[in-house]
């Protein structure tokens, strides 16, 4: 627990620091990128991305070994990486134009036949006397460990910059996002505005290959936006917080993953991306799990109240026992179920509001069909003063005669 | 070559064709259905499911580890439902965030197991180790008929024929409920050929398929295949029987191609280790899919040939 503290305080020396807060930089620029493409409704494209990267790690990896004896300097490693993932991208939305296959069916075949020729080339590097291979297996699931101090700033420095890209189109994709016709007639090319989008996922797929690694980085551009999307149902609220949970996951995973040997880094941002997603579900005020819960047995007491009343009011028995619970628990009725002298004001109230109702639906059924009623809302919430008091009115009369 | 074939080459390329034949049989629904990509998080949670059971059982013994696949594979695809109702999100960003948990409960249960003992790493996992499955009873073309060299064969190989056998008795005793479903859910629904309970029955089938394919060839190949031939034969035709006996013929070019090539191809030009046969399957299946993008009679679909007349 100490270790940890001290990692979590960047304490644990400069280059775990440095990591760490590369990691977060990383995390927040890819919850941000993730947000858009999520509206945009293309998450799984990420995926097509991350493992068409293979080919090109490993074609940079030969040509540099061949070349100068090491084939890890990680500038270089970048570069195939982005260009087979860029060729990926682009087969992708070629195969979706060209022909009638469907996109996800393109994002399938192209992940796994890249994925597929880039395990050939890794299985050519591995029979190649130079270059330090080992380095190339850590893109496989994510490293962090022995990372260099040139890696780590390279990572933050192109994550910092992706951000501040992303900032500056916030408007353009937003708009994209959610009115393509409305975003042409401003001006706006959906056509260069979504290769942007997925030139920036790229990015940031390519940015993060070396601290998630390709199975996983896919992780860390849906699983934050996904979350986020519970808090709130606004664009730039959800860009933001999707940021943040992406920056607290990857920095928390990161420092977690320093602390052993035997703990993948890649692994770790994603298992705390996920906790943070379940805390989302769970807690969200407007659509977690709790809270709709919290809802629903709020209106369940509302209803077995009502319908209690109304009972008592008519002087029929009540058998169910969580009516008899709530009307115990308000106090309207005694443990022998018999009302009190509350219960017996409420029950009345109860029936008038119930004529109210009855008559509202005779003489304006059409308002009446969308009243928000279902049985429990009291009229003088939903109707304004003077109709309720026309009905009142017109209730005496009637109450009179019989 | 005879006798170095049939004990080095035969058994890995007769289970890569059967494993390839499994998946691109199942393959074709998942196309058609737009869940090409179910396929694919299946293939990715069968590793915590290995893991799973063999953190319980201890051994890496086969049903054990069919088993485990088989139960993560269902967990998951419930999972995805479960996110994808209450989190009113898209299909593939819930696949999405399934998968990529599954797979790192996965990665980190391994790296902190003690697996030194037995054959069970990432790296495997992802493209399996088809070189390995050789038989070395089969000493010439004569073992085929000899019963003590037969029962040396790796297990892979009868288990993938028997799997392959139970999908494509699925497949044919279902026919007509599976194509229904596919094409109009909503006639199938009124004639009572329950589509909600089709589909479930082809996830299952499709995860039995990447299960038993999976622990012989890796999950490359897995996704590879119930993709890649099917597509290329949807470019084919436009009828569903022919498209399934296409799917099938460019598996198995895939993989007896993908295995010559990494086997002989590295040598034929020079080198002197063979690479990877998962990749290289996976890789002539892609090139096979983009010929028929290029040259497929039906690849352009009604809607894109409207447009364009």
């Amino acid at each position: 627990m100490n270790a940890f503290l001290t990692a979590l305080l960047l304490q644990a020396g400069y280059n775990t620091a440095l990591v760490s807060i590369g990691a977060a930089v990383l995390g927040a620029s890819a919850g941000a990128i993730g947000t858009f493409v999520l509206l945009r409704k293309r998450s799984l494209v990420s995926d097509a991305i991350s493992h068409a990267t293979l080919p090109g790690l490993g074609l940079a990896f030969i040509v540099m070994a061949s070349l100068t004896g090491d084939g890890r300097w990680i500038a270089g490693l970048m570069i195939g990486a982005a260009a087979s993932a860029g060729l990926g991208l682009i087969l992708v939305e070629w195969i979706g134009r060209r022909t009638r296959l469907t996109e996800d069916a393109a994002i399938g075949a192209v992940l796994s036949v890249f994925f597929g020729f880039g395990i050939v080339l890794l299985t050519v590097i591995q029979s190649l006397e130079t270059g330090r291979q080992a380095g190339i297996s850590s893109y496989l699931v994510g490293s962090t460990a022995g990372m260099l101090r040139s890696e780590a700033e390279t990572i933050a420095v192109a994550a910092l910059l992706s951000g501040a890209a992303i900032f500056m189109l916030r408007r353009p994709f937003t708009l994209v996002c959610f009115d393509q016709e409305y975003a042409a007639v401003r001006g706006i090319s959906v056509r260069a505005t979504d290769l942007a989008m997925m030139g920036l996922l790229l990015a940031i797929t390519v940015i993060g290959l070396k601290v998630a690694g390709l199975v996983l980085i896919v992780a860390l551009t849906i699983i934050p936006p996904v979350a986020a999307r519970f808090w709130t149902d606004r664009p730039e609220p959800m860009v933001l917080i999707a940021a943040a949970l992406g920056a607290v996951a990857a920095y928390l995973g990161a420092v977690i993953s320093s602390l052993d040997r035997g703990l993948p880094t890649g692994a770790l941002i994603v298992l705390v991306a996920f906790v943070l997603f379940l805390a989302s579900m769970l807690l969200s005020p407007r659509r977690g799990l709790l809270a709709s819960a919290l809802k629903r047995l709020a209106f369940q007491t509302e209803v077995h109240k009502r319908q209690g009343l109304i009972a008592l009011a008519r002087g029929e028995a009540i058998y169910d026992a969580f009516t008899l619970r709530v009307l115990k628990r308000k106090g309207f009725i005694r443990a022998d179920g018999v009302a009190t002298l509350a219960g017996r004001g409420a029950a009345a109230e109860v029936m008038r509001d119930e004529a109210r109702w009855s008559l509202y639906r005779k003489l304006f059924p059409d308002e009446a069909a969308n009243a928000p009623h279902h049985g429990v809302t009291p009229i003088a919430e939903t109707l304004p003063a003077d109709i309720v008091a026309e009905l009142d009115r017109r209730l005496v009369p009637h109450e009179v005669a019989s | 070559m005879s006798s170095e074939f049939v004990q080095l080459s035969l058994v890995p390329m007769l289970i890569g064709t059967l494993a390839s034949v499994t998946c691109a049989l199942v393959g074709n629904f998942l196309v058609l259905r737009r869940q090409s990509l179910i396929g694919d998080a299946v293939a990715h949670v069968a590793l915590p499911g290995i893991v799973g059971a063999f953190l319980v059982t201890g051994t890496l013994a086969a049903s054990a580890m069919l088993i485990g696949a088989a139960l993560a594979a269902i967990i998951a695809v419930l999972l995805i439902e479960l996110i994808r109702k209450i989190g009113k999100v898209e299909p593939g960003a819930a696949m999405g965030v399934v998968f990529t948990t599954l797979f790192a409960a996965g990665v980190l249960l391994l790296e902190r197991t003690d697996t030194s003992k037995v054959h069970l790493d990432v790296e495997h996992a992802l493209y399996g180790n088809l070189e390995s499955l050789i038989w070395l009873a089969g000493e010439s073309w004569s073992s085929l008929a000899d019963p003590a060299a037969l029962a040396e064969l790796p297990a892979q190989l009868p288990r993938l024929a028997i799997v392959l056998l139970v999908i494509a008795g699925f497949i044919t005793i279902f026919w007509k409920e599976l194509v229904i479903s596919t094409f109009d859910a909503a006639f199938a629904e009124s004639i009572g050929a329950r589509p909600g309970l089709t589909s479930y029955a082809l996830i299952v089938m499709v995860a039995v398929a990447a299960v038993a394919a999976f622990d012989a060839v890796g999950s490359i190949i897995v996704i590879a295949m119930f993709i890649c031939p099917p597509a290329a034969a949807r470019l084919m035709t436009d009828r569903m029987g022919p498209q399934m006996a296409w799917s099938v013929l460019f598996a198995v070019l895939s993989a007896v191609l993908g295995y010559v090539l990494a086997g002989y191809g590295p040598l034929w030009l020079g080198a002197r280790s063979s690479v990877s046969a998962a990749g290289m399957i996976a890789t002539v299946s892609g090139l096979i899919l983009f010929s028929c993008c290029l040259f497929g009679p039906r690849r352009r679909g009604v809607k894109i040939a409207a447009n364009q007349a």
